[in-house]
């Protein structure tokens, strides 16, 4: 009976063989332990390739030019190096290109969800003629590149003086031709779509205006929507440099445009003598990279659910 | 005169749109036959404003024929665009099929990746992409890497030494994609896997057969929303080339004008190409 088994060591052996299976690839419906691990394995693969240039990025503003040099010194640095921020600060002049940053980019998303939520309800509410046509128009502007538009727009604005100024971004949220507008009209479309119709009806029956309907039933029931516009609006707003260089000059800075500077304006504040300490060096740009995202990092860790809900909750892939 | 309900209705909607149709009138449908109309002339801008002189297509012959940087720089565009999409719509899928399963730390895996999307400005991926911290570092010393570079031909190669070179800044514009995808699969019915599941099917033939087909119309959005993403992004040298000659005197706003025209028409014909090959493969496949 060498190297034979009897039928019932047989079935018990092939038992042993599918649990330990079960255990490590899974039965229907329930995974195992292996497949487990590896899914584990590859998203936090995939996170730290996501993050590395965060985690890079933050490294190496905290390195002083000695760390820097050093072959010794991978990814923590020796000491806390804050110097590279104090220069970043002073290159970038952090506080008052930050309030500049802000006021370029909050009105113009508040004017886009605004007028998008306005738009978007006429769309979802209300018929009228060409009313598919035009709402197929609007989808189209969002595949017409800004850099189309942008000559004539640009010579436009020139023409009304308009250049150098928020106006040449808060004229075209206003209208709805704002950046991505085209995809917040969706959003609020959509969104206004789901709302019971019997609940706007309700209130009319009580004698309410189509305006008041609106501000009254349709707005706080959309808050969801308009959180998310503002989120996106705001960040796409924040982030658009190619136009705001184009319309607004020397004018307005924001801190995208001042990373954009960095190199020229840290020769033209430090151009040292000597070269060495006070040369530009990975640490000092880094360190202004960092500043540059930081606020948007904040608003982002703040207001996260929103962000990474809001595609699910606006309904922006279709009922 | 008094009003019908109905009309009553359209003329309120049409208020409701009425920025809309203004600002569209405006700021986009004016600028956009005011360009096309640029791009045939030769244009100068004095003091007494702006001073048009017809040329006819010389524009565009100066653009394709002489201009040799524009021409490399499409190619370059078109190049990355055929490479980029589709491993940015299959990447995305797949963090999204593995985010839709069970497991811990979900919305801390959705944080992060959709971190990128929140710092994607052109200056700041400029500095990363400067320090070398948007390609995997060292990779091209791996033994591996070097026997799949000599055991291949030179077209995978291009692709596999792009892929290497650009694999982070890829990763980075697949946020706002990987959430549809997500978005999708959570609206996907659980009883028809059952149903699938107890006529037999294999996780694998799950994917295939119920999976793909219900994300396909956002495979479709995904597509169009990644072409767009990529041809506006600030660091898309054909668009530098563009804003470098509106300001250059030699050749003006009219030049710049028929160069934003040839990469809108490449865009719409990208467009056109992938969305049309998708929708007639896929409602034959999925109809």
């Amino acid at each position: 009976m060498e190297g034979r088994l009897s039928i019932e060591q047989k079935k018990k052996l092939k038992a042993r063989v599918n649990k330990s299976k079960r255990f490590l690839f899974g039965m229907q419906g329930k995974e195992g332990v292996l497949l487990k691990t590896f899914v584990y394995v590859l998203l936090i693969c995939i996170g730290f390739v996501y993050l590395y240039p965060l985690i890079y990025m933050v490294s190496f503003s905290f390195k002083s030019l000695e760390d820097l040099l050093s072959p010794l010194v991978n990814w923590i640095p020796s000491q806390f190096y804050f110097d590279n921020y104090l220069r970043a600060n002073n290159v970038l002049s952090f506080l008052p290109t930050l309030m500049q940053s802000f006021y370029v980019t909050v009105l113009p998303a508040l004017a886009q969800t605004a007028v998008a939520g306005v738009i978007g309800y006429g769309f979802a509410r209300f018929d009228f003629p060409l009313k598919r046509t035009l709402f197929v128009l609007v989808l189209a502007t969002f595949v017409v590149p800004p850099q189309v538009t942008m000559i004539p727009r640009y010579v436009f604005f020139n023409e009304l003086g308009l250049l150098g100024n928020i106006q040449a971004f808060l004229i075209p949220a206003v209208l709805g031709q704002g950046l991505n507008s085209a995809i917040f009209i969706l959003i609020f479309y959509q969104f206004f779509k789901m709302i019971p119709k019997s609940l706007e009806e309700a209130a009319q029956l009580d004698g309410a205006g189509v305006v008041r309907v609106f501000t009254t039933i349709a707005i706080p029931m959309a808050v969801p929507a308009i959180i998310i516009s503002f989120l996106f609006s705001f960040v796409w707003y924040w982030n658009e440099t190619y136009l705001a260089s184009l319309y607004f000059g020397n004018q307005l800075s924001t801190l995208p445009l001042e990373l954009q500077r960095f190199v020229a304006t840290f020769n033209q504040l430090y151009s040292g003598n000597d070269s060495g300490a006070n040369s530009i060096n990975e640490g000092v740009r880094m360190a202004g990279t960092v500043l540059s995202i930081l606020p948007l990092l904040l608003v982002y860790f703040l207001t996260q659910k929103w962000f990474v809900e809001g595609v699910d909750r606006s309904g922006i892939t279709g009922e | 005169m008094k009003l019908t309900m109905k009309k009553k209705n359209q003329l309120i909607g049409y208020a409701f749109i009425s920025p809309w149709i203004i600002g569209f009138v405006l700021l986009t449908a004016f600028p956009l036959l005011y360009s096309l109309f640029l791009s045939f002339q030769d244009v100068r801008v004095t003091t007494n404003g702006i001073q048009t002189d017809f040329v006819g297509l010389n524009n565009y012959e100066i653009a394709f024929g002489v201009d040799t940087l524009f021409t490399q720089y499409l190619l370059t565009f078109i190049q990355e665009l055929v490479l980029s999409v589709p491993i940015i719509i299959v990447f995305s899928l797949i963090i999204a099929l593995l985010l839709n399963q069970q497991i811990r730390f979900k919305g801390f895996f959705r944080t992060i990746f959709f971190l990128p999307v929140i710092i994607a400005s052109g200056p700041v991926i400029n500095e990363l992409m400067e320090q070398g911290v948007t390609s995997i570092p060292s990779i091209e010393q791996y033994a591996l890497f070097q026997a799949i570079m000599t055991s291949t031909d030179s077209f995978v190669n291009t692709f596999l030494i792009y892929l290497m070179n650009n694999l982070i800044v890829i990763l980075w514009f697949s946020g706002v994609q990987i959430l549809i995808f997500l978005a999708a699969l959570q609206k996907i019915d659980k009883q028809v896997y059952e149903a699938a599941k107890i006529d037999g099917a294999s996780n694998w033939e799950c994917f295939w057969k119920v999976t793909l087909p219900s994300l396909f119309p956002m495979v479709v959005v995904n597509t169009i929303y990644t072409i767009v993403m990529f041809s506006i992004f600030a660091l898309n040298p054909v668009i530098d080339h563009i804003q470098s000659n509106m300001f250059d005197i030699s050749t003006g706003l009219g030049y710049a004008s028929a160069l934003s025209w040839i990469y809108f028409l490449i865009i719409a014909l990208a467009l056109t190409v992938s969305v049309g090959l998708m929708t007639v493969r896929g409602s034959k496949k999925y109809a």
